[in-house]
């Protein structure tokens, strides 16, 4: 390591760090640069462009004949295409099939003998020798230069219309309870596991170890059965929140027991003999000495569980449904996916939504979770 | 908002029960077997039997949570496989007899193979790449946080990124997505990526290596620090390399950490169900088991003996992982 810190290849190593890291982290920025764009520019081009003009092929339908005025003999309509909008006019032409024929400033011949000029700041006239007849008015067919325009109104549009906001509370309930609740359980018995004396310990932990690779989807039916069972028998709804919080926790308690008794086991013996020497029982040792001990543990479960149950769609889908009113953020990001996959607005901010939240405590507290996973896994 | 208040008033009760349990019944515990105060004889038979069932008061509430969760539907899987439609009737194996005979279960366990080659693999190499480089930079701390980020990120919210890369556009129009932009940009004509039977797995596979391979850094990475520095020095004065170094000294080092890295991305994998349900939903011959599995269980399929005998495959699929779990857990409770 020493060695070759100092080689000159060091410059390869930077080089290719910064490679990974921007291969890495640009899909996620290219999400949130598109969510925070107008919505008819990102619709027509790439996020990367975004700081860049961008070029529209546009319709206006000018005024009717109803509106011309005669000047000099002539009659003209005149107005401005981009109707006070920002941008300019990069071409203009008098069909859909060529909408970019003539230069601004140029003069186009339209069918019924009138003459169309079209300037960049996007002022134009049509100018004809005889009093234009008929009640449509004439289309102007142009490509504008808009400048980048960013934006909050998808974020508006998604909170406002699509029922995430509700969705957003959903997931909120779902995932602090399932959070807390199986600290406290796994704590207790990873400490139990760890430091106190039994029979069948040891075979309690190779059934803890065991279950950490039980695929979750195996529980997904018994367990449907059991909760209509339940609650048919109670006279209550089988899918309630107290449900999916058991359901997380007995999901995530096999990782939170591992990983807290693997840190427990770490912690210095002495320290928790010579309490037992003060006459101090498993229980005070426990609440008094190994529970603030084990913090970072803890707190690296408590982020893990919170990560996964907020990402979770599977189990939320089964045991809460996937109704309108109980959906939880992932599900109906998932069916907006369906609904709505091509409108991009709509996807990109609601997708920023919902990884947001677990952004937020991940960047906030990693420095734990780290610290936790390694008494974990690294022996 | 109602709902919210509801949610934090059911949060604060179900803790406190849960507190309550323990303080109350470890309460109640001293109170009915006190070993202080007492006489030698009385006082020493209340710890004993105090020091016998405090550990079954501790591990309760986990003990039955995991029955119920996860050992009971286990075995419920198990003999659910064994049943029709419905879990009545008996049928024997004939839910794995139509399994096998079914082409899209076989698509699905090829599809599955194919991720469980590729994707711990690659996730793990990157990894182990990444921790190797990070820890001679100054600035690997940042950089191994960026890329640690998408483990943050739901299986939903990376599809929802990764779409928008593969979005597809038709050939003339600009590109919205950046991979056909490179592709059409290099003169190449676009492609809609998840529609290329076969292809579309790997680029499925993607996704999930993009959000796996920060949580294997993280851990190499560790597992590079603890390496003594003694014997990488020995190494140097010996006039190894730094490739040598790395692949001769340090990875063998590192072996039993790599292991189970490789391990626990190998069962992410065989749960994979978010990303393929997001992303093309199984068409296009992209299927793999988990999804599959959901499908009969509960979108149209509606057959519990065919989805827990998929289940089924996934577990048998697990167990060589398990086993070899148990026997390491085991080897180092021999050692506490």
């Amino acid at each position: 390591m020493i060695a070759s810190s100092r080689s000159p290849l060091t410059w390869v190593v930077h080089l290719s760090v910064a490679l990974l890291v921007i291969l890495w982290t640009l899909p996620t920025a290219g999400l949130l640069i598109s969510s925070l764009r107008d919505k008819d520019q990102l619709a027509v081009s790439g996020w990367w462009t975004s700081l860049a003009d961008s070029t529209q092929n546009l319709v206006f339908r000018a005024p009717g004949p109803d509106t011309q005025v005669e000047k000099d003999g002539k009659f003209v309509i005149a107005g401005n295409v981009l109707e006070g909008g920002a941008g300019e006019v990069a071409a203009f032409g008098s069909s859909s099939l060529k909408p970019g024929d003539f230069e601004p400033g140029q003069t186009a011949d339209l069918n019924g003998g009138e003459k169309l000029t079209v300037q960049v700041d996007g002022s134009y006239e049509i100018v004809s020798d005889t009093a234009m007849e008929g009640t449509r008015g004439q289309r102007i067919f142009y490509q504008a230069t808009v400048p980048s325009r960013f934006t909050f109104d998808n974020y508006r549009e998604v909170f406002a219309a699509a029922g995430i906001g509700a969705s957003f509370i959903n997931s909120l309930t779902v995932a602090i309870p399932s959070t807390i609740i199986p600290i406290l359980v796994a704590a207790f018995a990873a400490y139990a596991l760890a430091w106190m004396k039994f029979p069948g310990r040891a075979i309690l932990v190779a059934v803890v170890v065991g279950l950490l690779v039980v695929p979750l989807q195996m529980s997904l039916i018994p367990l449907l059965k059991l909760y209509n069972g339940v609650g048919m028998f109670l006279g209550v709804p089988a899918k309630t929140y107290v449900g999916i919080w058991l359901a997380h926790m007995g999901f995530g308690l096999p990782l939170a027991i591992y990983l807290l008794r693997n840190y427990m086991v770490g912690l210095p013996r002495e320290i928790m003999e010579s309490a037992r020497v003060d006459g101090a029982s498993d229980f005070d040792i426990f609440v008094k000495i190994i529970l603030p001990l084990s913090f970072p543990a803890l707190a690296s479960f408590a982020i893990f569980q919170f990560l996964w149950t907020w990402n979770d769609l599977l189990v939320a889908m089964v045991f809460l449904g996937a109704g309108n009113e109980e959906l939880v953020l992932t599900g109906r990001l998932v069916n907006l996916l369906g609904s709505r996959g091509g409108n991009w607005e709509i996807l990109t901010a609601s997708a920023f939504v919902t990884i947001i939240v677990p952004l937020i405590v991940f960047f906030s507290l990693q420095r734990f979770l780290v610290r936790g996973l390694l008494a974990g896994s690294v022996k | 908002m109602q709902q919210l208040f509801f949610a934090v008033l059911t949060m604060i009760a179900g803790v406190l029960a849960c507190a309550l349990y323990f303080f109350g019944t470890n309460f109640i515990l001293d109170r009915l077997l006190p070993s202080k105060g007492l006489s030698g004889p009385q006082a020493s038979r209340n710890l004993r039997l105090t020091n016998a069932i405090r550990p079954w008061l501790f591990l309760g509430p986990a003990l039955i949570t995991l029955t119920v969760y996860l050992v009971y539907p286990v075995i419920e899987s198990i003999r659910l496989s064994f049943h029709g439609r419905s879990g009545i009737e008996f049928v024997g194996f004939r839910n794995f007899i139509w399994m096998f005979n079914d082409g899209e279960f076989r698509q699905s366990i090829f599809n599955n193979f194919l991720w469980l080659l590729v994707v711990p693999a690659l996730a793990t190499f990157f990894g182990l790449i990444i921790a190797a480089l990070t820890d001679r930079i100054w600035w690997g701390n940042i950089a191994k946080t960026l890329i640690f980020m998408p483990m943050a990120i739901s299986f939903v919210g990376a599809s929802v990124i990764w779409k928008f890369i593969y979005d597809y556009r038709p050939e003339g129009t600009e590109q919205i997505g950046i991979l056909n932009a490179l592709v059409v940009y290099f003169g190449g004509s676009p492609e809609a990526w998840v529609t290329l039977p076969f292809w579309n797995n790997f680029f499925l596979m993607v996704i999930l290596i993009w959000i796996q391979t920060g949580f294997a850094m993280v851990i190499l990475s560790a597992a590079l620090r603890g390496i003594p520095e003694e014997t990488v020095e020995a190494a140097v004065i010996d006039g190894a390399n730094g490739l040598q170094i790395f692949f001769k000294i340090m990875i063998p080092q590192i072996w039993g950490t790599i292991a189970v890295v490789w391990t626990t991305i190998t069962i992410t994998v065989l749960k994979v169900f978010d990303i393929v349900l997001a992303m093309t939903n199984g068409q296009w011959q992209s299927q793999v088991l988990a999804n599959l599995m959901f499908d009969w269980m509960f979108r149209g399929g509606g057959d519990f003996g065919r989805g827990a005998a998929i289940a089924l495959v996934i577990m048998v699929l697990v167990v060589p992982i398990m086993v070899w779990n148990i026997r390491n857990a085991n080897k180092e409770m021999e050692g506490h």
